[in-house]
């Protein structure tokens, strides 16, 4: 069982966070996010060309994790590779020590950098999960025996903010239903719109951290609001953020993330909090600390 | 259910016929008429560009289908016109180009790119409605195809791109979980949308797509 694993089925605040690969092959920054956060968390997300962006892939860099002694979870998009290449990449994440997965659909190719590209597809998100129970029970998709056998601890996100919910709710019950062991959510900003979809949540088998993306700045909370979908950042820290004196909007949202997951942690919102600083992983044992959580 | 076409620059048409001094144009009378790419009118406008870019223009025609025999017989019918053209500039659908290829013996050159299988919506604007997948999960889906209108083709409901209905492509795609969601939900029968959806069989219609049909209408004769 994966410490990860062992961290979801205690009864610990579950700690994860991300780190994204570089473009290219140039690691010395990877290792360093690494080497900062691996004692601080239950596990390392790695992100899979994120935003369809072309990177070093998240199966590399989560045997880095591995190798420095980290807690990798592979994050797997569907948009890049068939079922023969996402099961092959199983096994061989299995067969080096990288057993847990989250499974994603991945963005569309068009938003990203090689907008010619052909998006894949060929499985979605929940098939993906459906998949991996079904190869951790000795068969391949086709129904072939396999010499040996994988297993995983699977995971998968939902959108607490997404509009209209229902339907997304449906899907995250049919991940469940396929086997997802926990939950990152995309980011939450609204702790009472948080609860609300937590009370919901409660009702399954699942354990729930909940995804906290660094505010950098008002900027960057005006622009998720009106771009990304699914997120949602209140006026309220928008002009907290706007009042940061000049050059401190970056500690402010520092603080800002490090209250919302002491409040998560200490009113029992969630199992835990998954923290993305994207392209501030530095920060991230720093908003951890001011949160008051201990190492991993 | 029409052939959606669209024309391409005149800059890569001509680059496509450089070699060719003197060209026959071919519309067609049914779905390149009806997208306004290959009607009697578009042919004649690209008949008049070709003259002013130095081409020796032999001919016209619109045949009222392009892609099926009358394409031949209208080749029989301007035998003279055809014979004096190097190319024969094809503006319909690709079916209608290989049609033409095969039938009048010439080389060809298609004048337009085609883009989906499509219904006209209001003004001019078009959508991509059938895949021809071989697999039909429509009574699963309010009979909205999310293989063909969910950018991803998922099957098992929306990813986290939707926003407020829309799909995270943009241009005005609208996201195909959203409307399954509303359709399914208004018929009470949102248990369709809650079924697990295993992976497609892309294996269902081995591209490219052959079928004898020859014993089951045998068999419906018989009975």
């Amino acid at each position: 069982m994966s410490r990860f694993k062992e961290a979801l089925d205690s009864d610990k605040f579950v700690v994860t966070c991300e780190i994204g690969p570089p473009k290219g092959v140039n690691l010395d920054k990877m290792r360093h996010h690494v080497e900062l956060v691996k004692d601080h968390v239950d596990g390392i997300n790695v992100t899979d060309n994120q935003s369809s962006v072309l990177r070093y892939p998240s199966l590399g860099g989560a045997l880095i994790v591995k190798e420095m002694g980290g807690e990798p979870i592979l994050q797997m998009t569907c948009r890049d590779r068939n079922r023969i290449a996402l099961q092959a990449d199983l096994f061989f994440a299995y067969s080096r020590g990288v057993t847990n997965v989250l499974c994603l659909t991945g963005d569309a190719v068009v938003v990203g950098d090689h907008k010619d590209a052909k998006g894949v597809f060929d499985l979605d998100s929940v098939q993906l999960l459906d998949t991996i129970h079904t190869i951790s029970e000795g068969t391949d998709l086709a129904g072939n025996p396999l010499d040996g056998t994988p297993r995983f601890c699977k995971g998968a996100i939902v959108t607490p903010e997404a509009r209209p919910l229902e339907p997304q709710l449906i899907k995250f019950e049919k991940k469940i239903e396929a086997g997802a062991e926990f939950i990152q959510t995309q980011a939450i900003y609204d702790l009472d719109n948080f609860r609300n979809f937590m009370d919901y949540a409660r009702q399954f088998n699942v354990k729930i951290l909940a995804g906290i993306v660094l505010l950098t700045s008002a900027g960057m909370a005006k622009f998720m609001n009106a771009r990304v979908p699914g997120i949602f950042v209140p006026q309220s820290l928008i002009e907290e953020l706007e009042g940061a004196p000049k050059g401190k909007a970056l500690e402010t949202g520092i603080r800002i993330a490090a209250r919302m997951i002491r409040s998560i942690k200490e009113e029992k919102i969630a199992d835990g909090v998954h923290v993305m600083a994207i392209g501030k992983e530095e920060v991230v044992p720093r908003i951890l600390d001011l949160a008051g959580i201990n190492s991993g | 259910m029409k052939t959606i076409t669209q024309q391409k620059p005149l800059e890569e048409i001509l680059e496509s016929i450089a070699r060719d001094t003197s060209v026959f144009i071919v519309g067609c009378g049914t779905c390149a008429t009806l997208c306004r790419t290959g009607g009697v009118e578009e042919v004649a406008v690209m008949a008049e560009k070709l003259r002013d870019a130095g081409k020796i223009v032999t001919g016209t025609a619109v045949p009222p289908t392009g892609c099926d025999e009358v394409t031949g017989e209208m080749g029989r019918a301007l035998r003279d016109p055809l014979a004096g053209a190097d190319v024969v500039l094809v503006m319909s659908c690709a079916f209608g180009v290989q049609t033409a290829a095969s039938q009048l013996k010439k080389p060809v050159a298609p004048a337009l790119d085609t883009l989906f299988m499509g219904k006209e919506g209001p003004a001019g604007r078009y959508s991509e409605i059938c895949m021809q997948c071989g697999q039909c999960v429509l009574s699963a889906t309010g009979g909205i195809c999310p293989v063909t209108v969910c950018h991803k083709g998922l099957l098992n409901g929306p990813c986290g791109g939707t926003n407020e209905g829309m799909c995270e492509v943009g241009s005005g795609r609208e996201c195909a979980w959203t409307l399954i969601y509303g359709r399914l939900q208004a018929q009470g029968r949102l248990d369709a949308m809650r079924k697990y959806q295993a992976p497609k069989s892309y294996n269902a219609t081995l591209r490219p797509g052959m079928i004898d049909l020859t014993h089951s209408r045998e068999e419906a004769a018989k009975q």
